[in-house]
């Protein structure tokens, strides 16, 4: 059963003054078929892990280990860990001019699986995941994330999910900027990849909202670099009731 | 109607202006001539030099590159296309267009004998015409006509490789009703200087197609130009460039509608990588009072692969009359940068691959328009060839 461990993970990024320590050791491990909930107030470095994970050039690690399985992923370049079953649905994901969708799904589908998709399966086989998503066969010809509304974005973002099939999906901020139809559509996409029991998912909000289509196995509070509370889902509700101000001294994230 | 995404270090200012008289004519420094002296030595702040690195013209500019290199001239001329070799009072010289700036103009003083190639009327040519120019160092000077009859179909390619400093006019006369594609390769070497201003004269219900592709040289400035001899006539211009470190790419294009009912259309792409890249895309549009019924669209997009290189990209569009069919202008250069690349690794796609995938993409489907099956090839493969010493 696939595993994602991380192990006091301390994570800084360069900034004005010299380095910023961002993440001051985080300890977490997601299984397959499991889902967690990281919930925490603005600034308290979730989509620093998320991104960490991933490996963006961005953050640099300065201790602690992050494993799936076993395997090293600090180790490995950022398209080793995608591949190695980690994938990352990004808040903002950003325009790539000149590659259309339906390219970059195959190229993508390709290198992750290891071989070509054969064709006549692979059309279909987006089609349809397009469809349960409610993407106009049209998309696949756009430039990838060029001109896409914050919907299409995260639909685009959640089809990837669905073709690419990973052990382990980090999902930042997914819920955000989403009116409440895209909400239900792609928290149905997300579901229906859980479903499957064979991804350990990770979703990082700021709100509890997604949760109502999402149900999570596990809660985390995050708060000034770590994690700082953790529980089953009635730890949401508490949230929702009384939001982050118990976790923040004097309003800002500690 | 314009779009813009600029990196630092970068201008696209451009213009629609709804004018009684044209400036396009005036923003030049002296009217076009075929008489060098009619041109002071320009001095780098003219508006059509600003963007030129002149010390790097190797004298073309100021009258000291005399003729003194040679020039491999390999000419692959179908049955029934003849190829003379005529004198400068030849009356088919000169009349497709006349030299706009001194670089031109010195190579119509300076040339010896002009070629001209003409295809009968009604031809229909199967097989390309190809020209190869091979330069074997020092300067030359060319001018050459293609006169085409009407009715006639032919594809023509003029190949340049090797090292040379090489000016020089390249003229099309096209007959009513013939279809002419025109395909420029700028595969030199890295120490080449080439200037070259291509004048084609679009006959009545005629089209021409022209794909000018520049991968090579030190120093390349094109200026393609367009004009109309009767109503109903087709330009469509593609431009395909990648500049590397330290290469200087210029392409000046300008469509003058004179003509009644006609159209044009532009796009020119490029990718710059390495250092002190640099690209200039100039695309002036005019349309006359009397071009009634101009449909015309130009575009100019560049793909910014690393940093430290710089695009100028300056559309210009002119009307004198609001009874056209459409007129439009975009100009966008993109980078691709970290983040892009991060997100396509991070769906598994290693870090070469994703700038293949982008640059390939970028190019697709001007590639498509060439229709001549070994060049397109070739450009992909010189595509290729370049990514692949941006990852060394």
């Amino acid at each position: 059963m696939a595993t994602l461990e991380i192990r006091d993970l301390h994570v800084s990024v360069e900034g004005e003054n010299g380095p910023k320590e961002i993440l001051k050791g985080v300890d977490l491990t997601v299984k397959q078929g499991e889902t967690h909930a990281i919930m925490g107030p603005n600034g308290s470095g979730k989509s620093t892990l998320a991104y960490s994970v991933a490996g963006h050039p961005k953050y640099t690690v300065t201790g602690g280990s992050v494993t799936l399985d076993g395997e090293d992923l600090l180790d490995m370049a950022v398209d080793e860990r995608a591949r190695a079953g980690l994938f990352l649905a990004m808040q903002y994901p950003v325009e790539v001019p000149g590659v259309t969708v339906s390219n970059f799904l195959r190229t993508s589908a390709t290198a992750v699986r290891g071989e070509a998709p054969k064709l006549r399966t692979w059309v279909k086989e987006v089609k349809e995941a397009m469809a349960r998503l409610s993407m106009d066969p049209a998309f696949a010809e756009r430039n990838v994330n060029e001109g896409f509304s914050g919907g299409e974005k995260k639909r685009h973002e959640i089809l990837q999910l669905e073709l690419l099939k990973p052990k382990i999906a980090i999902l930042d901020e997914t819920d955000s900027g989403l009116d409440v139809d895209a909400l239900r559509i792609v928290s149905e996409g997300v579901n229906r990849v859980r479903d499957s029991g064979e991804v350990g998912t990770l979703l990082i909000t700021h709100y509890t909202r997604i949760l109502r289509y999402i149900k999570p196995d596990h809660v985390h509070v995050f708060a000034g670099g770590r994690i700082v509370e953790s529980g089953g889902a009635e730890l949401a509700d508490k949230l929702e009731e009384e939001g982050y101000a118990a976790y923040v001294k004097g309003g800002t994230p500690q | 109607m314009s779009e813009a995404k600029i990196p630092a270090g970068s201008t696209a200012a451009g213009t629609i202006a709804v004018a009684a008289e044209s400036t396009v004519a005036t923003r030049m420094s002296a009217p076009p001539s075929f008489d060098v002296a009619d041109f002071p030595v320009p001095h780098g702040r003219e508006e059509e030099w600003r963007f030129t690195p002149l010390e790097r013209l190797k004298g073309l500019h100021d009258g000291s590159a005399t003729a003194d290199g040679s020039m491999k001239v390999e000419v692959d001329a179908p049955e029934g296309v003849t190829v003379e070799s005529v004198g400068r009072d030849d009356a088919r010289l000169g009349k497709a267009g006349t030299p706009v700036d001194r670089v031109a103009a010195q190579a119509y003083s300076a040339f010896e004998k002009a070629t001209v190639i003409s295809v009968p009327k009604e031809a229909v040519l199967a097989e390309p015409l190809r020209i190869r120019l091979q330069g074997e160092g020092g300067t030359t000077y060319g001018h050459t006509v293609f006169d085409i009859g009407a009715f006639a179909e032919v594809a023509i390619v003029i190949d340049h490789t090797g090292d040379a400093v090489r000016a020089a006019n390249v003229d099309f006369l096209i007959g009513d009703g013939a279809k002419v594609t025109f395909v420029s390769v700028q595969d030199w070497a890295d120490t080449a200087v080439h200037c070259s201003q291509h004048n084609a004269l679009i006959g009545r219900d005629a089209s021409f197609k022209s794909v000018v592709v520049t991968f090579g040289g030190d120093a390349v400035r094109i200026h393609p130009r367009v004009n109309y001899a009767g109503p109903g006539g087709e330009a469509e211009l593609y431009g395909l460039y990648f500049t590397d470190a330290g290469q200087h790419q210029e392409h000046r294009l300008f469509v003058d509608h004179e003509a009644p009912n006609c159209r044009s259309h532009v796009t020119y792409k490029g990718a710059l990588q390495g250092q002190d890249a640099h690209a200039v895309w100039i695309g002036d549009v005019l349309i006359q009072k009397t071009a009634e019924g101009t449909d015309t669209y130009e575009l100019n997009r560049n793909l910014v692969l690393t940093d430290g290189a710089r695009v100028d990209s300056v559309p210009n569009l002119e009307i004198e009359t609001g009874e056209i069919v459409g007129a439009g202008h975009a100009s966008a250069t993109g980078r691709f940068d970290d983040e892009q690349l991060f997100y396509l690794m991070a769906r598994g796609i290693p870090a070469d691959e994703a700038r293949r995938l982008v640059v390939r993409g970028f190019f697709a489907e001007l590639v498509q328009e060439i229709g001549i099956d070994d060049i397109e090839e070739r450009l992909i493969a010189r595509i290729e060839t370049e990514l692949g010493a941006a990852a060394a």
